[in-house]
């Protein structure tokens, strides 16, 4: 009954789900990603350090302090993302207007440092996070089994990611985000302080990015290595969807979650690969991106 | 004639440090060297930075691996052949990588990187999480035993020399000097009618080969290939030595392999080993924040500004 076209929906829709919920995550960093990179001009590579750091604290808060998962759930990206706000301040802001490689550089060896840290203290195997009480079992829904915490991740991302579209779009907020992104002078010479909108977007970007860890830690395992497994998938997710609009960061975050899920399903050997490989054709066919302006 | 002085100084002390030093610890220090020199090649020269330079390097070691245990080929061979298979690779990936430009080129070497070491992990060729283990050194051109550490060093020494050389003789020439002008002002080298992305091309093609010549010899030195030189780790690695040696000197790699070679293993038989990750993403802090040029760069200048 379950089976059509030899294809057996519970498992197809299995794979689906799962592909969403890794898209969600995706489309979290890659969002956090592409607002760092409309401003800064640079690739943050500690994004998954801190997707890492924001898992940990929550983990941390909870075994030493009893922070329930709703309250880190805001708390967590505050503090992350005021770490983030002490590194750019600190670090990111005197090598500004050196080569942005620089920048990359910099933030590369504190992905390493961060990642070595938790290593170092907590081991590199797997800790667990308990799902909330409110949000454990599920659905039996006629095709697929959809436990509650899934579904939760997948509609707080996609609520999380919209608001941030709407904010930078439609807000006087957003307004300034945007003409800061075509022209720093200009809008500092309109009495905009920009160096604080650039630190304070560096630390947002951040921020997301330690949100999708608290998000993460009660599915994934809590682990120092989890956030430089998923960070270069989301590169190649960035080179994909190009970082020209934020709508397409998030379009194509998730839809690439779909597109693994999918080979996990018909072709799992691949399942590794095939964003890389989806990156490969991307560049063939269309090397700015499928939402890239031409440079 | 002071940098001939300085070459033949350099060379004689090449020659006699395997008496002093443990000539394994030394082949090491050259590999590492002569894959730095490489990676300068296209950042410090061509301004290109690679994320993803450590799959020329673990492709050129599996290939050479997978011969010197399945085939009679002799270590020359089977290293001329890795190094072959390395810039094919990088032929392909080289195509795909310059269509797109610094963060982005950045992005796309570690995300294709990244493919093939998913590749590597479950190819039937190349042993998994095992590697390949007890790879024979065999013995160069039919006649010299390389099972002797001392023998491989010199061995690894003169395959370091011919690398360096080439790279030397790259960057002194005509297409060296358009990889400059194309660093320094690409919309200036494209107006002056040349094809950029071909030249591009070709840097990274010579430097993931000799990425791979490094990886190959490496291979024999250990005896052994593994997923450990694919892993965007040693792209670090790599970046890190010739960040701390100076972008863009000729000898500047050399010096940040010796450093950063050293490091690791004065890091990793003592108590600070847990700490290795730790160290070497401070020392990325740190040179980017504050020692920009590099050991040699620095030297460079308090030379120049004093002498």
């Amino acid at each position: 009954m379950a089976t059509f076209l030899g294809i057996n929906f519970f498992a197809l829709f299995g794979q689906l789900l799962i592909g969403l919920i890794n898209g969600s995550f995706y489309a979290l960093l890659s969002l956090g990603l592409a607002i760092i990179f409309g401003l800064l001009r640079i690739i943050n590579f500690a994004q998954g350090a801190m997707y890492m750091l924001g898992a940990f604290v929550a983990l941390l808060g909870f075994k030493y302090m009893g922070m329930s998962y709703w309250v880190a759930l805001f708390v967590v990206p505050v503090v992350v993302g005021l770490v983030g706000i002490l590194i750019q301040r600190f670090l990111i802001r005197p090598i500004a207007n050196e080569d942005h490689l620089y920048s990359l550089l910099l933030t590369f060896g504190l992905a390493l440092m961060i990642q070595g840290m938790f290593t170092h203290w907590f081991g590199s195997s797997g800790q667990s996070y308990p799902v909330p009480d409110v949000l454990k079992g599920g659905m039996r829904l006629p095709f697929m089994y959809l436990p509650n915490y899934r579904a939760w991740i997948i509609v707080v991302s996609v609520l999380v990611c919209f608001s941030t579209w709407w904010m930078i779009e439609k807000t006087k907020l957003g307004v300034y985000l945007r003409a800061g992104t075509e022209n720093p002078q200009l809008l500092q010479a309109f009495g905009i302080n920009v160096p604080l909108i650039v630190t304070l977007t560096f630390g947002f970007g951040v921020g997301l990015a330690g949100f999708a860890g608290v998000m993460a830690a009660p599915v994934y395992s809590v682990s120092p290595d989890m956030g430089s497994n998923i960070l270069i998938i989301v590169f190649a997710i960035v080179v994909i969807g190009g970082m020209g609009s934020i709508g397409g960061a998030i379009l194509t975050g998730l839809g690439m979650g779909i597109v693994e899920g999918l080979t996990k399903y018909f072709y799992p050997e691949a399942s590794a690969t095939v964003i890389f490989l989806v990156m490969v054709i991307v560049l063939m066919i269309k090397p700015s991106g499928l939402f890239g302006k031409n440079t | 004639m002071r940098s001939r002085l300085a070459i033949l100084i350099l060379l004689g002390l090449a020659l006699t440090a395997p008496l002093v030093i443990y000539p394994v610890f030394l082949a090491k220090v050259l590999c590492f060297a002569l894959f730095a020199c490489a990676f300068n090649l296209l950042l410090g020269f061509a301004g290109l930075l690679s994320f993803g330079h450590a799959v020329f390097l673990g492709t050129g070691g599996y290939v050479t691996g997978w011969l010197m245990i399945n085939s009679g080929l002799t270590p020359e061979i089977a290293i001329i052949t890795g190094t072959i298979a390395g810039g094919l690779l990088g032929a392909v990936f080289g195509k795909l990588a310059v269509k797109r430009e610094g963060i982005y080129f950045a992005m796309v070497t570690l995300a294709l990187a990244q493919l093939v070491f998913f590749l590597y992990l479950q190819a039937p060729f190349t042993g998994g999480e095992d590697g390949l283990q007890g790879v024979p050194r065999g013995k160069a051109f039919g006649l010299i035993d390389l099972a002797d550490n001392q023998t491989m060093y010199y061995f690894v020494l003169a395959i370091f020399l011919v690398g360096f050389w080439l790279i030397h003789r790259t960057v002194h020439s005509p297409f060296g000097q358009i990889m400059k002008a194309i660093r320094e002002n690409e919309s200036r080298a494209t107006s002056l009618g040349y094809d950029v992305n071909q030249y591009k091309w070709i840097a990274f093609i010579i430097s993931a080969a000799l990425s791979a010549l490094a990886g190959s010899t490496k291979t024999l030195v250990f005896e052994l290939a593994s997923l450990t030189d694919v892993h965007w780790h040693m792209s670090g690695e790599v970046i890190l030595m010739t960040l701390v040696g100076g972008v863009g000197t000729i000898i500047g790699p050399l010096v940040g392999a010796g450093v950063v070679v050293s490091m690791q293993n004065y890091l990793s038989g003592g108590e600070l080993g847990n700490y290795l990750h730790i160290i070497m993403g401070a020392v990325f802090v740190l040179c980017v924040l504050s020692f920009r040029s590099g050991i040699v760069g620095q030297f460079n200048k308090f030379r120049r500004n004093n002498f």
